[in-house]
């Protein structure tokens, strides 16, 4: 029976979603292959991650009580070891942060290709076939390989595994050289604080690229007045020390479900939408046609901001 | 300290475009300097103004025509470039993360820098995982995703943010020689002055092919190739008002209205 292997993501004491999906994800493509789904969690509260990782389609949890937080180089090390004991055919871990902090170097290690952010996945049992964006969203693509590979997959594209499964839960004690643990963390820090909580406005006046300078902003402000909503921001807003980190949508931002959220002058990248997707009514205000923001829009104004913001906040005045 | 800031050109696409086969036709294609690049270049040009860098090299894996953004990444300080190129390649898909970190691995093995400045993704396929699979290759330290970094480097340790999701950093201490692939936003990266363009002109632009570097292109494959190519589906059936701003406006206020705000 050959293997499919899928690495948990845990953070400060909590499996974070993703995992949850990805063990979706992994039955599905152990499925395609005839394989068991392994699934191994690494560092901290093993023993309390594993019975909750035990979901439906769940074959073998494989705990590995090494250290409390993420070490690329333990991951990475405990990675290896365990998939070449199974010979697993493929290794799957989050497109998060911290996966593309030792996938890539399992691959390496591996010598096998590594595929990354995919948003579906299939195999015939040789060669897989990977769905993936290009161009910022703009496309998408699928790619192939044949053999064994390390895949990482986006996060929200697959469903949680659900239910109670029976799998057999074990301990795997890797042979971590720690000489080669050259990378350290000494702690962590919250960024996105201060006086503002995006994530409980109701109304959201959302910013992006499309202000292009500065000064532009003040029209923002202006229209937020107007209805007495927050301004927020995509990334390159917050990039460019134009409004601070507490106001940034997106992945490393914060998340947001307002009942309306108005995404002006922004393009949706999945990192932005990420963040904002849950909100009740989209509207975005955008020049182009293919912004991947129009595909999850309710409402949508293909023009210029600066001739419909103005128009919108004289309508409230 | 000598710093090697890998450099890509990459693909820009105009809004609207056609899809011919498994690729955007070559009418709407542009091409640029990668946006993570410039903030990579930004932090390698800010240590050695610091005194803390004497070197600053780049690498661009890329055909003659992408010798514009080289000159264009060189106005901005670095002190040299290399581009590596061969005919091999010219067939191969360099989508393969593999390839590109041999040719890399190759070039970090004879320039020997203490500090890779890589960007965390190229915009246009977006894998994110380069600089990560060279570290590996090369038997480098390395972090993901860094959007901070300590301007001293005291027992020859790099002291790091890497910006995880949800507004938390992690301070991570990373042994040198280290890749970290620089983020968006870790810092401003300059305008080049009209003294730089010129001087970028100037600098040595050293081509590379693989036999240069050691490696055999016989063995030189792609284990990835690009099937298909579509435009996603959208995922919702958008209302797309239409008139000019002032008729459009007014249907989103009625909307606005409607569903309660500013009342």
């Amino acid at each position: 029976m050959s293997a499919v292997l899928a690495v948990a993501d845990h953070r400060r004491g909590e499996l974070r979603d993703v995992s949850y999906e990805l063990l979706t994800a992994g039955r599905a493509l152990a499925d395609d292959v005839g394989a068991d789904l392994h699934v191994a969690v690494i560092s901290g509260t093993v023993d309390d991650f594993a019975p909750k990782l035990d979901r439906d389609g769940v074959d073998t949890v494989h705990t590995v009580d090494y250290g409390e937080e993420f070490d690329h180089g333990v991951y990475t090390q405990t990675t290896v070891q365990l998939a070449t004991e199974l010979e697993a055919q493929y290794v799957l871990t989050p497109n998060s942060v911290n996966g593309l902090d030792y996938a890539p170097a399992v691959a390496s290690r591996l010598d096998v290709p590594i595929v990354t952010d995919t948003v579906a996945l299939e195999s015939d049992g040789d060669e897989l076939r990977a769905t993936r964006e290009m161009y910022g969203g703009k496309v998408e693509t699928t790619v192939s390989l044949s053999g064994p590979a390390v895949v990482t997959i986006r996060g929200a594209e697959w469903p949680a595994a659900e239910g109670t499964g029976d799998a057999t839960i074990e301990a795997f004690d890797p042979d971590i050289d720690e000489d080669a643990l050259g990378a350290t963390v000494t702690g962590f820090e919250e960024v996105a604080g201060g006086d503002v909580d995006i994530s409980d406005a109701d109304v959201l006046v959302s910013v992006g690229r499309g202000i292009d300078e500065e000064e532009n902003l003040e029209l923002i402000h202006d229209l937020a007045d107007a209805l007495d909503a927050t301004v927020s921001s995509s990334r390159p807003i917050v990039d460019s020390g134009w409004l601070p980190k507490n106001r940034q949508v997106g992945q490393s931002g914060k998340v947001v479900t307002p009942d309306v959220y108005i995404a002006i002058g922004i393009s949706g990248a999945v990192q932005h939408v990420a963040g904002m997707k849950g909100s009740e009514t989209i509207v975005a205000i955008n020049t182009d046609p293919n912004a991947p923001i129009m595909d999850i829009a309710d409402y949508a104004i293909q023009d210029d901001l600066f001739d419909v913001v103005p128009a919108l906040t004289e309508q409230f005045q | 300290m000598k710093i090697l800031v890998p450099v890509t050109e990459v693909t820009t696409v105009e809004d609207e475009f056609e899809i011919e086969g498994t690729a955007i036709a070559d009418r709407y294609l542009g091409a640029d300097l990668n946006e993570w690049d410039e903030y990579a270049i930004e932090e390698a040009v800010q240590l050695q103004e610091a005194g803390l860098a004497d070197e600053i090299v780049t690498v661009t894996i890329g055909p003659d025509d992408c010798e514009q953004t080289i000159r264009q990444a060189l106005a901005k300080g670095p002190d040299r470039a290399i581009r590596v190129w061969d005919d091999a390649l010219a067939d191969a898909d360099l989508l393969d993360v593999g390839l590109k970190s041999q040719i890399l691995a190759a070039v970090v093995d004879a320039e020997e820098p203490d500090l890779v400045l890589s960007g965390v993704q190229s915009g246009d396929d977006s894998f994110g995982a380069t600089g990560v699979t060279l570290a590996d290759a090369v038997g480098y330290e390395w972090a993901a995703v860094v959007n901070h970094l300590a301007h001293d480097f005291d027992d020859d340790t790099a002291s790091v943010r890497r910006e995880l999701e949800g507004g938390v950093e992690e301070l991570t201490d990373v042994e040198l020689p280290a890749v970290l692939t620089i983020q968006t936003g870790i810092n401003e990266p300059r305008y080049a002055s009209l003294r730089g363009i010129r001087q970028a002109q100037r600098k040595p632009l050293e081509v590379q092919d693989l036999a240069d570097l050691g490696i055999d292109a016989d063995g030189l494959e792609s284990a990835l190739t690009l099937e298909e190519m579509a435009e996603p589906e959208s995922e919702t059936d958008v209302t797309v008002w239409e008139g000019d701003a002032d008729e459009t406006a007014a249907e989103l206020a009625d909307l606005l209205r409607e569903k309660g705000v500013a009342q």
